[in-house]
């Protein structure tokens, strides 16, 4: 009886492994990608759309987009996501290749018992004090100024940031680098920085959840989570010097500033845009790729994905308030996948060779 | 001790059981608060899909973590399958062939620190020897950190059990002609079993709930397991990235996994500390 | 086969069977000498670098490529100091309330209970200290510690429901059913013949707590002291959700810190410069070497324990 017992539950598992191992056999290759996760709620309808179509696996973690470059340099993804750009030399030294996939808004998020969504104003300078900790209550007196009509709390702020790399950090504090002499000299630009206050999140959704726990915190979010959740989001002064909400609209006009003719290796940097309807923290989100690949099945498969967002995903992404890339900015992306990428020294690009 | 007043002694006496009861209740209470919380919350976030679907994207309601339990049992499975009998043969060897040589006094040391060492930095060496090395994580260099922690777990039971054994029982095996091993194998692993089987089960209960080693060996994935050469979903990775969301649903599908995983760890928990009773019961 | 043959096959097999199981056991050395190797291996660049300033430095600035293991040290000592503070009388007077005092059933019923909770994974009570118990801290405790003892500087600074003191206090709660579970072992091990002579005498239950069981199972109790700080030092997922995870060392309890098990959960992965990421082994060498001391000082105490014990048989 027991060695009954014993032979099946040995049977059992011999043949658990034997599936996964014969599964392996048929199933197409996951594409891995790993990065940021400014843009992980577009990316992550797209690939279950896309599987739900073709059965083509790609799964995404969102980790950050330090671990996006670092994961892909390292080679243990077949992408990387990040939305702080590479510049044009240090991707040669890598050897990676870097193009745009979406543009989207940093919003700054707070939980103040009251204050609904868009309510808040903030100046530019307010902002860049308050995550530097010099603005330490809600009631101070530059916030108050900026909005007479809302009754503030004398409760102490709360600055939540990213505990590790993230792009988002990355285009957030580019835009207060730009807006603040303080800043500048303190701070600077990075993936991460200095913190001076506050409490680390992990990644985007990190960030939201810490903020719709801690209250009176303020924290920095791609509009996707600030949408999702419901939490209240800031109206800023953008470099015109009016106070705008962030829309599609927004940061359409922001995006239309961007000029990817002449961005070498698309380093594009799309913080205080000028224009009176410009949301003023805005950013593009970029696929980074190895320019010699191994295998070229899944090249042809990663890039045939890319191909059907651009051509496909348009109408997601604005329903996620994320700004697709205009149809010429893919023709040149596609004209560098042409020239520059090999797997197994074939070129890949265009598809039409595959057969 | 000085002399004291029988009132003050028991004065004393009261004064202790006063502080010490509400403590002791509150203590109890917190613990029973936790397990209240995990019952009630994980219970109602299960439903049919949750075992029966993939995930869903962020933020669109549905889906489950059917992927992430099966990648959980594959692991831990393999690991057992992996750490198990390295632990046992090596147990043996402390038990059996020289218990007071000097390498097993070693290796019975360097076990334990083994065993005190944070599974998080378990997780770093397997990324260093194996993610780094085949360049990308996988299911197996999951099961490989988890079958690392099995290892002093199992280790150190199956030599206490094994020392349990009465010599006599050794002694007549040997004494029939039978060689050492089969002696081993097969008349005092028999005679063990209960114990070695308890031990295992205990290793597996604390496997199966380690977050940090597969941090950064698993990762995670929102796809079916169909070959543990790729990132391969699992339960507890999922409820660190779920419960750090801000999405109600998700934040309900992480208390969900923990409530899988909970009871999954008490039924091993129990069932081992039930073999082990009955064992006692019968000698 | 002849039978002499056959005993050489049996003794040829067993020599095989002993080297076989030899090599299972030296396994372990392999695996312990390879964790220290490759850390060290892959952390060399952040030691040549930084050499022994890694340790007193409390710089984490990866934009600037500065790193320093200070404010993660002191995050790891400082909450784990914070959950033996809480978790080990506590543990003590629910193990002697359990074996003194509670009825037996009730005893038999929490007792294992008791070592139940010690099996349950560290994410859950992270997930409890997350999503139940921050709330709890910052709306009830925090403000009346602030009230109440806002005048020393560990109680200062805003409520936030996440910080240092709430991951001390969520460390607390996952060690206590260990160190209940272990302290009430060594306290049922206590030979009745001497607590009834105890009693005997006209000991008082508290009595013959103090001057009886406790003294009689003092080693084991600090053994499962070591070994439960051992655990705490090391835990990583109980921590990270609530500890807020910043690189700054404050007065105050109620900010936010971090450990060096947490700092590896939010950034190992995700670390892109090499100076980084081996910055990143190097805390977590740290830990190691750490908890190799605290593991083999209470090997030492537990051995004398048992030195003692035989010495008395």
């Amino acid at each position: 009886m027991r060695q009954a017992k014993t032979a099946v539950v040995g049977l059992t598992l011999v043949a658990a492994m034997l599936t996964c191992i014969a599964g392996a056999a048929i199933a197409a290759p996951t594409i891995n990608g790993a990065g940021a996760t400014f843009p992980e709620p577009i990316y992550a309808l797209w690939m279950n759309k896309y599987y739900e179509l073709t059965g083509v696996k790609i799964n995404y973690q969102g980790i950050g987009s330090s671990g996006g470059i670092r994961q892909i340099e390292a080679g243990t993804v077949d992408f990387g996501g990040s939305d702080a750009p590479m510049r044009a030399a240090a991707l040669v030294e890598s050897g990676l290749i870097q193009f745009p996939m979406v543009v989207g808004g940093v919003v700054p998020i707070v939980n103040i018992e009251g204050i609904a969504p868009g309510e808040l104003r903030l100046s530019p300078q307010a902002l860049a004090d308050m995550f530097a900790g010099e603005i330490v209550y809600w009631d101070n007196d530059a916030i108050r100024e900026l909005n007479p009509e809302l009754e503030l709390p004398h409760q102490a702020v709360t600055v939540v940031h990213r505990a590790e790399g993230s792009g988002t950090t990355w285009i957030f504090t580019n835009y207060l680098d730009k807006v603040s002499p303080m800043w500048h000299e303190k701070f600077g630009t990075g993936k991460t920085v200095a913190w001076p206050v506050g409490v680390g999140a992990k990644g985007n959704p990190g960030v939201a959840a810490y903020v719709q726990r801690v209250a009176g915190s303020i924290g920095y979010v791609e509009y996707a989570y600030a949408v999702q959740n419901k939490l209240p989001h800031v109206s800023l002064r953008n470099a015109a010097g009016e106070f705008v909400q962030p829309t599609i609209e927004s940061f359409q006009a922001a995006a239309a500033n961007a000029d990817w003719a002449s961005a070498k290796g698309y380093y594009m940097v799309l913080t205080d845009q000028p224009g009176e309807e410009t949301w003023p923290i805005v950013g593009a989100t970029f696929i980074l790729l190895h320019k010699k690949m191994e295998n070229p099945r899944t090249a042809r498969a990663m890039l045939k994905f890319f191909d059907w967002c651009y051509d496909h995903g348009s109408e997601m992404a604005v329903e996620k308030d994320y700004v697709p890339i205009p149809g010429n900015v893919v023709e040149m992306i596609q004209e560098s996948w042409e020239k520059e990428l090999r797997a197994n020294g074939q070129q890949i690009w265009p598809l039409a060779a595959e057969k | 001790m000085q002399p004291r007043g029988v009132a003050g002694r028991q004065f004393a006496d009261q004064a202790m059981r006063v502080v010490m009861i509400p403590a002791a209740l509150s203590g109890i209470a917190i613990l029973a608060w936790i397990l209240w919380e995990v019952m009630s919350r994980g219970a109602a976030a299960l439903n049919w899909s949750f075992f029966t679907e993939l995930p869903s994207p962020p933020g669109v309601e549905g889906g489950g973590l059917s992927n992430a339990i099966l990648g959980t049992l594959l692991m831990t499975l393999l690991a057992t399958a992996i750490g198990a009998p390295l632990g046992l043969l090596a147990g043996v060897f402390l038990a059996e062939f020289g218990p007071k040589s000097r390498i097993a006094t070693a290796v019975r040391f360097t076990s334990n620190l083994l065993m005190g060492t944070p599974s998080i930095i378990i997780g770093v060496f397997v990324y260093a020897l194996i993610v780094l090395r085949t360049g990308h994580f996988s299911g197996w260099a999951g099961a490989v950190a988890l079958a690392i922690l099995i290892l002093p777990v199992v280790l150190r039971t199956t030599e206490d059990m094994l020392n349990l054994v009465p010599d006599e029982l050794r002694e007549s095996g040997l004494a029939l002609g039978a060689p050492r091993w089969r002696v081993t194998l097969w008349i005092i692993f028999r005679a063990a079993k209960t114990g070695l089987v308890t031990g295992v089960l205990l290793a597996v209960a604390r496997v199966s709930g380690e977050t940090a080693p597969l941090l950064f060996t698993a990762l995670n994935s929102f796809y079916w397991p169909e070959t543990l050469s790729e990132p391969t979903a699992n339960l507890t990775v999922t409820i660190f990235n779920y419960a750090m969301s801000p999405y109600a649903d998700w934040q309900q599908k992480a208390w969900g996994a923990s409530f899988l995983i909970t009871i999954g760890v008490l039924v091993v928990a129990v069932l081992a500390r039930f073999s082990l009773q009955r064992r006692a019961a019968k000698t | 086969m002849r039978p002499a043959a056959q005993r050489a096959a049996g003794r040829r097999a067993d020599v095989s069977f002993r080297l076989l199981t030899a090599f299972c056991a030296v396994l372990v050395i392999v695996v312990m000498g390879a964790i220290f190797l490759e850390l060290v291996d892959n952390s060399l660049l952040s030691i040549r670098t930084f050499g022994f300033g890694f340790l007193t430095s409390d710089a984490w600035n990866p934009g600037a490529s500065e790193f320093g293991a200070l404010s993660s040290i002191y995050g790891t000592l400082v909450s784990t100091g914070i959950a033996m503070l809480i978790a080990v009388p506590l543990g003590l007077v629910i193990a002697i309330f359990l074996v003194e005092v509670a009825h037996p059933t009730v005893s038999r019923l929490v007792g294992g209970a008791v070592e139940l909770l010690a099996a349950i994974p560290s994410i859950i009570y992270g997930m409890w200290g997350l999503f139940v118990f921050a709330g709890v801290m910052q709306n009830h405790v925090q403000p009346a510690l602030g009230d109440t003892l806002g005048f020393l500087p560990l109680f200062q600074g805003p409520p936030m429901g996440i910080g240092m003191l709430t991951a001390g206090i969520v460390l607390a709660i996952m060690v206590l059913p260990f160190v209940t579970a272990v302290t009430r072992d060594v306290l049922l091990m206590v030979p009745p013949v001497l607590k009834e002579s105890a009693h005997g005498v006209g000991s008082t239950m508290w009595e013959s707590v103090r001057n009886v069981s406790l003294r009689y199972g003092r080693r084991g109790i600090i053994g499962a002291v070591f070994l439960g700080f051992g655990r705490a030092l090391g835990e990583t997922m109980a921590v990270t959700f609530v500890i807020g995870n910043s690189h700054r060392i404050s007065a105050s309890l109620f900010a936010a810190g971090n450990t060096i098990a947490s700092s590896l959960a939010n950034e190992f992965n995700e670390a892109s410069e090499p100076l980084y990421l081996s910055s990143l082994v190097q805390l977590a060498l740290v830990l190691f070497a750490i908890t190799l001391v605290f593991q083999s000082v209470a090997h030492v105490w537990v051995g004398r324990l048992q030195q003692m014990e035989t010495g008395q048989r």
